[in-house]
C-alpha cells in the first residue's frame, strides 16, 4: 500500500516589531491553570496561548506576559513553587484555547455542557456527574473515574487533578456548570 | 494479528502485550484484569467481540498506566518504535496516547522501514497528533467527532481545544467541515465522522450517512466512540474494507444503544453488552 507525506510548510518570517511579550512554558497544561488564575489574580494583563512551534509536543498551553514584568513574575511563580520551564519572547500572537461553550438539556433534569471537545453532563436533580464524553488525552478516562457519580462541590476540578489541554477544556465544562447550577 | 494500542488509567500499571481475554469483569491483558471503562478498555472489548463472532484471533492489546502525565504513553511510543517491524501486525488501532509529535514521527520511521504498512486506525489522542504533526496520510481511518472534525478542519490548531471560534460555529455544516480537513490534507482516506448523522468519508467524498435509530441520549455517555473505533478495528481485521467496517460499526453502535434505552446517566458496559445482539440484527439486515 502506499502512502505519503503532507509536505512540510514553510515557516512564516516574524513580523518586524519590538518585542514587548514573553511567554512561560510549563510541562503540563492544567499547571497552566493555576498560573492564569494566580497571574490574574495579581492584577496582570496575561493570555493563555499556545506556545511557539518548537515547543510544541501536541499537548501544550503557555501563558503570554508583558517581558516588562518578567522579574517580578518569575519571583512570585518561584514563591509558590511554579516556576516555568522555560521563559522565551516573542513576536507574533498564540492562539487562545477556544472559549465557546454547547449547553443541552436532556429530558430527566440532565444538563449537559461542551468545551471544545469536552463534554460534562450533571444530573440537576443532585448536582450529580453522571457522564464525561469525548477528549483524546490519557487523564479523560482517568477524571471520568475519579469524576462520575460524585457532586459538583464534592469533586476535585479537573484542573487540579488533570494534566493536558482535555483536562483543560473539561475544567471550562465544569466551571460552566457549577454557574449555571451552582455547586 | 490486529494490535490495539493505548494507555489506561490505572497509575504506574507498566506496559502490557498479549492477547485480549474478555471477562466478566472487563478484559484481561498478560495476566492482569481491566475493567471496562470509556476508552481503551471499551475499544479493546468491543474489537474482541467482533473478531470472537467473526472467529478470528484474538486481538492483542498493548497498554500502559497514564493518568495524564505522559508516563505510560511515552512507554507505547517507544515500544512501537523499536519493536513494531517484528510484531507481525496486519491491522493496528491507536487510541488514547498523550500527543507527542516528535515520539509518534518516530512510530512512522519504524513504519517507513516495514516491507507491509499495517492498516492504521487512530482515535483521540493519536488523532489528534497525526494532525498535529501532519501526518495523517500515514493512516487509514480516523473516527472523529463534532469538536474533532472542527480541529480537523482548521489547519492552524494544534489540539481541538484551540479549534478558532468561526470554524466551531461550523458545526451545524459537518460537510463544510469535511470539505475542509480533505482540503488541508488533515485527513485519511476514510473518515467515520461521529454525530447525531454519522458521516462516512472516502477520499473527500460523503459516501453515506446513518441517521437512525437516533437515540439523543447517547450523546453524553463516554464511551460511545470508542466502541465505534474497537468494532472498525475487529471488522477491517476481519477482512472488511474500511469503507464497509464503517458501515457495519455505525449501525451496531446505534442498535445497541437503541437496545439498551440509555438516559444521559447510562454507562458505556450497559451498551456493551448489546454489542453481540446487535451485531446479528445488523448483519441480518444487511443480508
Amino acid at each position: 500500500m502506499k502512502w505519503f507525506r503532507k509536505e512540510k510548510k514553510t515557516e512564516t518570517s516574524p513580523e518586524k516589531e519590538s518585542v514587548t511579550k514573553g511567554l512561560l512554558i510549563f510541562a503540563h497544561p492544567t499547571t497552566v491553570i493555576s498560573v492564569e488564575e494566580l497571574l490574574k489574580d495579581e492584577g496582570y494583563e496575561i493570555r493563555v496561548v499556545s506556545p511557539p512551534p518548537s515547543y510544541r509536543t501536541g499537548c501544550d498551553l503557555s501563558v503570554e506576559f508583558p517581558l516588562a514584568v518578567e522579574a517580578e513574575i518569575t519571583a512570585l511563580l518561584n514563591k509558590v513553587d511554579l516556576l516555568p520551564l522555560d521563559v522565551v519572547p516573542i513576536t507574533s500572537k498564540g492562539m487562545e484555547p477556544l472559549q465557546f461553550v454547547r449547553i443541552k438539556e436532556f429530558v430527566g433534569d440532565y444538563l449537559m455542557i461542551r468545551a471544545a471537545n469536552m463534554k460534562m453532563t450533571v444530573d440537576k436533580k443532585d448536582n450529580r456527574i453522571v457522564n464525561i464524553s469525548g477528549g483524546g488525552c490519557p487523564d479523560v478516562p482517568y477524571l471520568a473515574t475519579e469524576m462520575i457519580g460524585k457532586r459538583l462541590n464534592h469533586t476535585p476540578s479537573p484542573g487540579e487533578v488533570g494534566y493536558s489541554l482535555c483536562a483543560y477544556s473539561l475544567n471550562t465544562s465544569y466551571e460552566e456548570l457549577v454557574k449555571a447550577i451552582g455547586d | 494479528m490486529l494490535l490495539l494500542a493505548g494507555s489506561v488509567p490505572v497509575d504506574k500499571l507498566p506496559l502490557l502485550v498479549g492477547p485480549i481475554d474478555i471477562t466478566p469483569q472487563g478484559i484481561k491483558i498478560d495476566g492482569h484484569d481491566l475493567e471496562i471503562n470509556r476508552g481503551n478498555e471499551a475499544m479493546m472489548t468491543a474489537a474482541a467481540l467482533i473478531c470472537r463472532e467473526y472467529g478470528m484471533a484474538k486481538p492483542v492489546g498493548m497498554v500502559a498506566g497514564d493518568i495524564g502525565n505522559r508516563v505510560g504513553s511515552e512507554a507505547i511510543y517507544k515500544y512501537l518504535a523499536k519493536n513494531l517491524p517484528e510484531m507481525g501486525v496486519e491491522v493496528m488501532t491507536l487510541h488514547y496516547v498523550m500527543p507527542d509529535i516528535n515520539l509518534n514521527k518516530k512510530v512512522l520511521a519504524t513504519i517507513d522501514t516495514m516491507a507491509e504498512k499495517p492498516v492504521m486506525i487512530a482515535d483521540a489522542g493519536t488523532m489528534y497528533v497525526a494532525k498535529a504533526g501532519g501526518d495523517a496520510a500515514y493512516y487509514d481511518v480516523f473516527t472523529p467527532d463534532l469538536g474533532e472534525m472542527a480541529f480537523l478542519a482548521d489547519d492552524k490548531a494544534d489540539h481541538p481545544s484551540f479549534t478558532r471560534g468561526y470554524i466551531f460555529q461550523l458545526e451545524k455544516n459537518v460537510p463544510e467541515l469535511i470539505k475542509r480537513a480533505y482540503e488541508a490534507e488533515n485527513t485519511p482516506s476514510t473518515m467515520f465522522v461521529k454525530g447525531e448523522v454519522d458521516y462516512i468519508c472516502r477520499d473527500g467524498e460523503i459516501v453515506e450517512t446513518i441517521k437512525e435509530p437516533c437515540i439523543e441520549t447517547m450523546e453524553p455517555i463516554g464511551g460511545t466512540g470508542d466502541l465505534i473505533t474497537g468494532m472498525i478495528s475487529g471488522l477491517i481485521y476481519a477482512g472488511k474494507s474500511p469503507l464497509e467496517a464503517c458501515r457495519i460499526a455505525g449501525r451496531i453502535n446505534r442498535k445497541a444503544g437503541e437496545l439498551s434505552r440509555p438516559t444521559p446517566a447510562t454507562q458505556i458496559e450497559e451498551i456493551l453488552r448489546f454489542l453481540p445482539q446487535a451485531l446479528h440484527a445488523v448483519l441480518e439486515q444487511l443480508g
